[in-house]
């Protein structure tokens, strides 16, 4: 099975960040990044398909000279080779024209399967995989905890609301994108590492894939979100603060 | 292009309470553009949802109706939904930012070549839509400007659903569409849905909860919490990524793809508060946060909030708790 995973690098999940001067977008040189969580479990999955039915797995990913890294830690997971779409505009373009290099990039690898995040945690779309499946004609299925190969296709366990899952069963070629949880996620090896440094990158440009750009959603600008309530902020070392609560609780809240 | 319609959503024979929410930001909408709000339901039998919804203040009732949307699949609704949309070319399609939705909605806005502003919070003047960034730290502004129409889905809870008395409201007219779908269209075999695991904790039904997030890093950590919970005589809770590390059950996890709790007081340990937790949790009557980060969005909705090392706080409180109690 040739399985493609298409991976974004984010910002890491606890990093300080301010507002770039234009209210654009963060500034991004303070930054450490990181593999996108579900993005990872969605590696992991093509890892452990692989390991069961052999072939090869492919990471894409769009965006400037940093995300190289991602990529090399992608392959000292275990992926056989990367694609890099050089992207310095990223930011600039909406979920369908991401979604556009993207498809421009796999669609010549021909792949039987396409495994990507449920969403990345930076923009939060969660809509690569579906628009993917839309642009490449390909049948998809959302929020997958778990994927089972069978005779004629797939068969998949998908995550509902409030505890809720459902089995879903398609054919192949097929994109899936991935719930984070489903697996245990592996760390790179040492031999890993060092065999990552040997396995091909190739790089293509945005321009090279001649798609269509012009966003038709634009973001204006960005706020640090207002406080929907006043929280109290209770001063003091920990215990004194634990007092003041607890009194709080009794007095005010009347739930002790 | 003109007008505004709203996708509702069926679950259990009954229209979603997240539907009546969609349709009271597409109202939102309509009040600003001074256009009409017009609501559809799909399914395979539509008719009694259809009367129910005629009922609310809207311009028309469009009933979506073909033996293939018995049962949800992607292929069929976004087959469905296009044509439908083709032939009404409304200005905005509001939809529910349910995990249906989130499975066929960008796809359908796509066929466009459109895309979804997806899990909207808010709706400003121009229309602008916000939406939260970075796991809710950060605000963002977006605006259409596509040449088709606007797909939006609104995240559950931002938006009120109007309940008001419309007893003396003529019913909105229905109509009836019947998409062309062909069986072989669609891809996708959905079964039955089921539950995850038999149910022994009921944490919709709790007084207190205490719920615990990343911040405790270790499994070995968690009786530290548990113990705090004991002593206010709460459910123990733990957010997404405790769950998935299998550190607690997945019966306890509170957020969209866990329970929808509303406490009297619900305590969050060591919880950033990301969007999917948030929309779990917000209905609490009070909410304390205890977080190292004071930036952490779980603040943003906080009652109290301590900022500080759980280590410290949160054996400080287990022990004022269990003082005050005595």
């Amino acid at each position: 099975m040739k399985i493609v995973v298409a991976i974004k690098q984010v910002p890491e999940r606890d990093a300080q960040f301010r507002i770039d001067a234009q209210a654009k977008w963060i500034e991004e040189a303070d930054l450490q990044f990181t593999l996108n969580e579900s993005d990872a479990y969605a590696l992991e999955e093509a890892l452990q398909l692989k390991e069961q039915h052999g072939d090869e797995v492919i990471v894409v990913s769009a965006g400037p000279e940093r995300i190289g890294t991602t990529l090399r830690e992608a392959l000292a997971k275990g992926a056989d080779r990367a694609i890099h779409i050089e992207c310095g505009d990223l930011g600039a373009r909406d979920a369908l024209g991401v979604a556009r290099l993207l498809a421009a990039a796999i669609q010549p690898e021909n792949p039987d399967l396409i495994l990507t995040g449920l969403q990345s945690e930076d923009l939060g779309l969660g809509q690569t995989g579906v628009i993917l499946a839309e642009l490449l004609a390909l049948p998809h299925a959302s929020l997958i905890l778990h994927v089972e190969k069978t005779e004629t296709g797939l068969k998949v366990k998908r995550e509902l609301e409030e505890g809720w899952f459902q089995t879903v069963e398609l054919p192949t070629p097929a994109v899936l994108t991935i719930q984070s949880g489903g697996n245990k996620l592996r760390y790179a090896t040492l031999m890993g590492i060092k065999r990552a440094k040997t396995k091909e990158v190739r790089r293509v440009t945005a321009a090279e894939l001649a798609v269509d750009a012009a966003p038709v959603v634009v973001l204006e600008r960005v706020a640090l979100p207002q406080k929907q309530k006043s929280t109290q902020i209770l001063p003091g070392t920990a215990k004194e603060a634990a007092e003041v609560l607890v009194e709080k609780l009794k007095v005010e809240v009347r739930v002790l | 292009m003109s007008g505004i319609l709203v996708v509702l959503e069926e679950r259990g024979g009954r229209i979603s309470r997240f539907s009546w929410e969609a349709v009271a930001a597409g109202q939102r909408l309509g009040a600003q553009l001074d256009q009409p709000v017009s609501a559809i339901i799909l399914g395979a039998e539509t008719e009694p949802l259809a009367t129910e919804i005629a009922a609310r203040p809207l311009a028309k009732v469009l009933r979506v109706e073909h033996p293939l949307l018995a049962r949800y699949t992607a292929d069929g609704f976004t087959q469905a939904l296009q044509q439908l949309i083709q032939k009404e070319w409304p200005a905005h399609v509001v939809l529910p930012h349910s995990y249906q939705v989130r499975d066929y909605a960008p796809a359908l806005a796509a066929r466009f070549g459109e895309a979804l502003i997806g899990d909207v919070v808010a709706i400003g003047d121009g229309p602008v839509f916000t939406r939260q960034l970075l796991q809710g730290r950060l605000n963002g502004v977006y605006r259409h400007t596509g040449s088709g129409p606007c797909f939006v889905s609104v995240q559950a809870g931002a938006f009120r659903a109007e309940l008001s008395e419309t007893a003396d409201l003529q019913p909105a007219p229905i109509s009836l569409f019947t998409p062309a779908l062909d069986p072989a269209q669609i891809r996708t075999k959905p079964a039955e849905p089921f539950r995850g695991s038999a149910q022994t904790v009921d944490l919709a039904s709790a007084q207190r909860i205490v719920s615990v997030g990343r911040g405790i890093r270790e499994a070995e950590n968690i009786p530290l919490v548990q113990e705090l919970a004991t002593a206010l005589d709460a459910e123990l809770a733990a957010s997404r990524p405790i769950c998935d590390a299998g550190w607690l059950p997945l019966e306890r996890q509170v957020g969209s793809s866990g329970q929808t709790v509303s406490p009297r007081l619900y305590l969050a340990v060591g919880i950033s508060g990301a969007i999917q937790h948030q929309v779990g949790m917000k209905g609490a009557q009070c909410i304390v946060a205890i977080n190292k980060d004071p930036d952490a969005p779980i603040f943003e909705i906080a009652d109290y909030g301590i900022v500080g090392d759980l280590f410290e706080v949160v054996p400080a409180l287990t022990q004022a708790v269990r003082a005050a109690r005595q």
